[in-house]
Parts: structure tokens; sequence; C-alpha cells
């Protein structure tokens, strides 16, 4: 084949017509979400009104980032078979969110993950704590998006990095201000399906080339590069390294704010069950799809064309659907790219400003007395604060390696999120007490072991040889929280929480309703 | 429910429903977990099984791999027909029990 030319980074019509599209779209679901958007059940949690495939929808949509797109499908076209690895990483999480969270967390909250791990303890220091682990989770994930972002728009389109974030900023702080839950949801539907129909068109236009058969397309993929890319290579050498980032994952997607909030949005438990069903599916149909894409860029353009353009391979997946669609279908795709980078700022800035909101302002400075006009006033302000905030990371973090901060962002939900919200479910003795030391213990350990590790110590700040051996702390982290949290239940003992205890058995088992 | 919560789960109903929920979500994590962490361990220990060629363009690593994405999704499918079809109705069954009383 041709080396040939791309027209990546040049303005594409076709692009920028599906992009405004898109824009006007999603505005015009916002103008009308706004005005169904009055009350904090509205603004957290569309009312509860979403059905369980919309949400099922909306939470692959959720997890469904431009990096793990882009970035996947550039892993898998650079180093073949090891991408798979690194997807079916980040699936596994999900049965465990289904078998031990979601009915628990629908049955006991109200709309953040928060509300459960403080159901009979002492609000204000257990909200206190769980805001921290739920901001800090929220702000590096936010980080990596929003840099990944301005660099992806930059590439793809020639836009500045700085114009790039502040309009990807401007866009979302209008669908979460204005439009809540119900905008946001409807924003990561139209986004899910728009990147499944897309990568699927994709993968068809792929196979097309190889008799509809991957294994052809494999086999071209072996003649070419050799049996090396069907093969695992370098990602997971060492044993504790690869436990310690696969527990990060599993149960890191259990103790995401984002992620755990869209459980309110549904009516009951039963449709909580369905929507994780949903999203496990379209999540793992998806990740199959960029295993497929990423050898079809490996074949089609070629593993040079791609790190020329860029190291990570980024542009991998666009490229290959500019080789098989034209400047149409590339248009189309990036476009799709960029609605996936709106979609989940939006998210996480959502979850951000709820635990802001209803957490540390309602819950801890008000002691829980704010009346719904207070509460959604102060939502929309802290929505607009993170908003801002996140521009200002975006344009303070450019050009900085920023790619361990998800790694980051799950530690943290492994070990603050996840440990104490199982334990106030299942463990009557779980203490207030126990509840701070858990998720401080978490926290502390998973931010200063990974400043340690080798991820930053030597890759971003350059020494020769990390302090801490693992690239992911969730081992020692996670481990460190149940322990805490266990050592600060045997220390102070919580007499109410324990009285409590069949009260919020009963209503976890049950499902009295939430209102 | 104007019953006493402690009372509630101490009814054998309420505490069969609690063990057999406990069972299957136990059950189903463990196979999980021990799918997942023993494919890595694999990966981690002993590369050169996953990288043998089934034939050209198939190593034994890719159906291996797509097999733990679909029992993922499979585990997910049977906790949600268990629950729809047993657990529902368990729970219902003591719902309509506590409100006779």
């Amino acid at each position: 084949m041709d080396q040939f030319t791309t027209t990546i980074g040049q303005p594409n019509i076709t692009s920028i017509l599906f992009f405004f599209l898109f824009i006007t779209g999603t505005m015009f679901i916002t103008y009308f979400a706004a005005k169904k958007s009055k009350t904090t059940a509205d603004f957290y949690a569309a009312g509860g009104g979403i059905s369980g495939f919309q949400n099922g929808l909306a939470l692959a949509g959720d997890y469904m980032s431009a990096a793990s797109f882009l970035g996947i499908a550039g892993l898998v076209s650079l180093k073949g078979y090891d991408g798979l690895i690194y997807s079916i990483g980040f699936l596994v999480g999900w049965p465990i969110i289904m078998f031990l969270i979601a009915e628990p967390l629908r049955n006991l909250g109200k709309y953040t993950f928060a509300d459960v791990v403080a159901y009979r303890l002492s609000q204000k220091p257990v909200r206190i704590a769980a805001s921290v682990g739920s901001l800090m989770t929220v702000c590096f994930y936010l980080i990596a998006q929003m840099v990944g972002s301005g660099a992806l728009i930059h590439m793809v389109f020639g836009l500045k990095y700085e114009i790039a974030i502040v309009f990807v900023g401007a866009v979302m702080i209008c669908y979460v201000l204005f439009g809540g839950m119900l905008a946001t949801t409807w924003v990561q539907i139209i986004k899910a399906v728009l990147l499944l129909s897309g990568a699927t068109v994709l993968v068809a236009f792929v196979l097309a080339k190889f008799n509809y058969n991957p294994v052809e397309l494999f086999a071209a993929a072996q003649a070419k590069y050799g049996d090396k890319v069907l093969a695992p290579g370098g990602l997971v050498s060492n044993p504790w390294d690869a436990i310690s980032l696969g527990l990060a994952l599993m149960f890191g997607t259990a103790g995401l704010p984002h992620i755990l909030m869209r459980f309110y949005t549904v009516p009951d438990a039963k449709a909580a069950r369905k929507s994780v069903f949903v999203a496990t599916g379209f999540i793992g149909f998806f990740y199959i799809l960029t295993f497929i894409i990423g050898f079809g860029a490996m074949v089609l353009v070629g593993q040079d064309v791609i790190s020329n353009m860029d190291k990570g391979g980024n542009m991998a997946a666009l490229l290959l659907a500019e080789v098989t669609g034209g400047t149409v279908f590339l248009g189309f795709i990036a476009a799709v790219a960029f609605a996936t980078i709106l979609a989940v700022v939006a998210g996480l800035t959502l979850a951000g400003a709820t635990t802001l909101s209803h957490d540390l302002y309602v819950n801890v400075f008000r002691g829980g007395k704010a009346n719904e006009q207070e509460e959604v006033r102060v939502a929309k302000i802290a929505t607009l604060c993170l908003g801002v905030l996140a521009v200002v990371l975006g344009l303070v973090f450019k050009g900085q390696n920023v790619a361990f901060m998800v790694g980051l962002a799950f530690a943290i939900a492994a070990s603050a999120n996840f440990p104490a919200l199982l334990m106030s479910i299942m463990w009557r003795k779980f203490s207030t007490l126990g509840a701070v030391f858990s998720i401080v213990t978490g926290t502390t350990l998973a931010v200063v072991l990974i400043v340690i590790s080798p991820t930053v110590w030597v890759s971003v700040l350059h020494n020769p040889t990390a302090i801490f051996p693992l690239k992911n702390p969730a081992l020692i982290s996670m481990t460190g929280a149940f322990i805490a949290g266990w050592i600060g239940s045997m220390i102070k003992r919580d007499e109410r929480a324990e009285t409590l205890y069949p009260e919020q058995k009963v209503r976890n088992y049950l499902g009295v309703s939430v209102e | 429910m104007n019953k006493d919560p402690e009372a509630i789960i101490n009814t054998p109903e309420f505490k069969a429903l609690v063990a057999k929920q406990w069972s299957v979500s136990a059950v189903l994590s463990i196979i999980m977990l021990g799918v997942y962490f023993g494919f890595i361990l694999v990966l981690a220990f002993d590369k050169g099984t996953l990288g043998g060629l089934i034939t050209d363009g198939l190593s034994v690593g890719i159906p291996i791999g797509l097999f733990v994405i679909v029992l993922a999704w499979g585990l997910t499918g049977i906790y949600v027909y268990w629950a729809n079809d047993k657990y529902d109705s368990a729970v219902n069954a003591i719902r309509q029990s506590l409100r006779r009383n």
C-alpha cells in the first residue's frame, strides 16, 4: 500500500458539521432538561426517572472515555495483544459492582455513596472524609481527561490547546449547570450510541477487507510484524505489579463517584441491576471492537505512520477511519471522539459538584438543614467553580505527563472509597472512627506511594530508582484501608451505629423505598 | 414497616434471604476474581502459554481474552436472572408477611 498523506490536523468540514450537530442537539436537550430540573432530586439524580437500559448506556458512556477509545486502539496498534490485557482489567470491575455494591447503594443512599457510608455513623466526620476521597478521585480523573482532550483536539482539529480546553470547559459547564443529571445522562446516552455505532462501522469497514474474518486480519498483522503481536509482551511482567494494578482496576471501578451516583437515577434496585448488565455488555463489546480497530490500524495504516503522528499511538483509530472511509468518515469519528470528551468531563464535574453541595455544604456545613432551593443553588455554584477549576488545571498541566493520574484515581477509588463503602454495608461494628481511619489511610497511602513509585518518581520526576517498587499502590493502600478501618472500629466503638445496623440491614435487603 | 428491625433480621426467612444472596454474590465474585487473577498470573509467570499459536493469526491468548470478557458479562447476566427470578420473590414474600403482622 502507498504511504498515504493524512488530513488529520486540518479543519475537516464533515467533522465540524457533525460536531455542531452534536452540540446543537445536546444544547436542545439541555434546554428542555433545564425546565424539568428544579429540585435536588432532579439536579443530582434526574428525578430517578431514568430506565435501567438507559442508565446502562449512560454508565457505559461514562466509562468509555476518549482515552479508552483512542488510547487502547493505539496501544493495540503498536503493541498488539497487550492492549487486550489492559481492556480486560477495566471490564472486570463491573461484575464486582453488581455483586457487592449496586443494590445496597441503591437501597441505602440518596445521591452519593457518602450517603451510604454515613447512613448510621456520625455525619460530619464521615462526610468530610468521604468527600476528600471522592473529590480527589474526581480531580485526578478530570485532570487526565482535560489534558488529554486539549492535546487530542489540538492534534485532530488543529485548534490551539488553550482554546480547546476553554471550549470543552464552557460547553460542559452548560450541560451540568442548566441541565443537571438529566441533561448529563442524555448527553452520555447519545455519546455512547454514537461511539458504539461509529466503532462498529469502522470494524465493519476493516473486516470487509478480510472476508469478515478477524483471524485473517490477525494473520495479516502476524505476516507484517511477526508472531509477537499476537503474544503478550512487556505489559505484565512482575506478578506483584500485575496483582496491584488488577486490584486497583477491579475495585476502583466500584469506588468511582461518577459511576456510583448513576445508581440513584433509576427507580429501584431491579433497574440498577439491569443497568450494570447492560453497561457491562456494551463496554465488553466496545473493548472487542477497539481490539479489532487496533489490529486494523496496524495492518492497513502501519505502525510507522501511527507512531510518527503520535508516539503513544493515539491517532491510530482516526488514521484507520481515514484509510477505510475517507475524510468524511474521519470527520465523523473525530466528532464522536470530541463528543466523548465532553460527556465524560460533564459526568465527572457533576459528581464533584454533588459531593461539594450535598455532602460538604448541606450535611457538614449546614448540619443537614438546607432547603431545596438553597441546595440546588449551591450545587450550581459548585458546578461553576469545579468547571472553572477543571479548565485551570487543564491549562496548568499542559504538556505534563498526566497518564499516571488515571491509575491514581483508580487507586484512590479502590483504597479510600471502596473499603469504607463495603465495610459500612457489611459490618455491624464498623464505627465512625473506623470509617475516618479507613478513608484517610487509603487516600494517604495511595497518593504517597504513587509519588515514590516508578510511575511518578522515575517516569515523571526522573529519579534513577523508585523508593516503592510497585507501579500501582492498590495492593498496599487498599489492604491498609481495610486494616485501618478495623483498627479504628476496635479503638472506638459506636454504640448508636450498632443499634441502627438492623434497620440498615432491613433496608439494604428489602429495599424500602428511598423517598 | 412497624416491626422492630432487630426482630426482622432474626426471622428465619430474612436470614435465609441474606444467606442466599451472600452465597450467590460470593460465588460469582470469587469466579470473577479467580479467572481474572488466574489470567494475569499466567501472563506474569508464563508468557509462552498464551503466546502459542493455534493457527496462523490466532494465538491461545486471543480466545482466552475474549472468554474473560464474555464471562464478565455472562456473570452479571446470571446474577440478574437469579435476582429477578428468586431474590425478588423472596423479598416480596417477606414484605407481605411484614405487612400482615
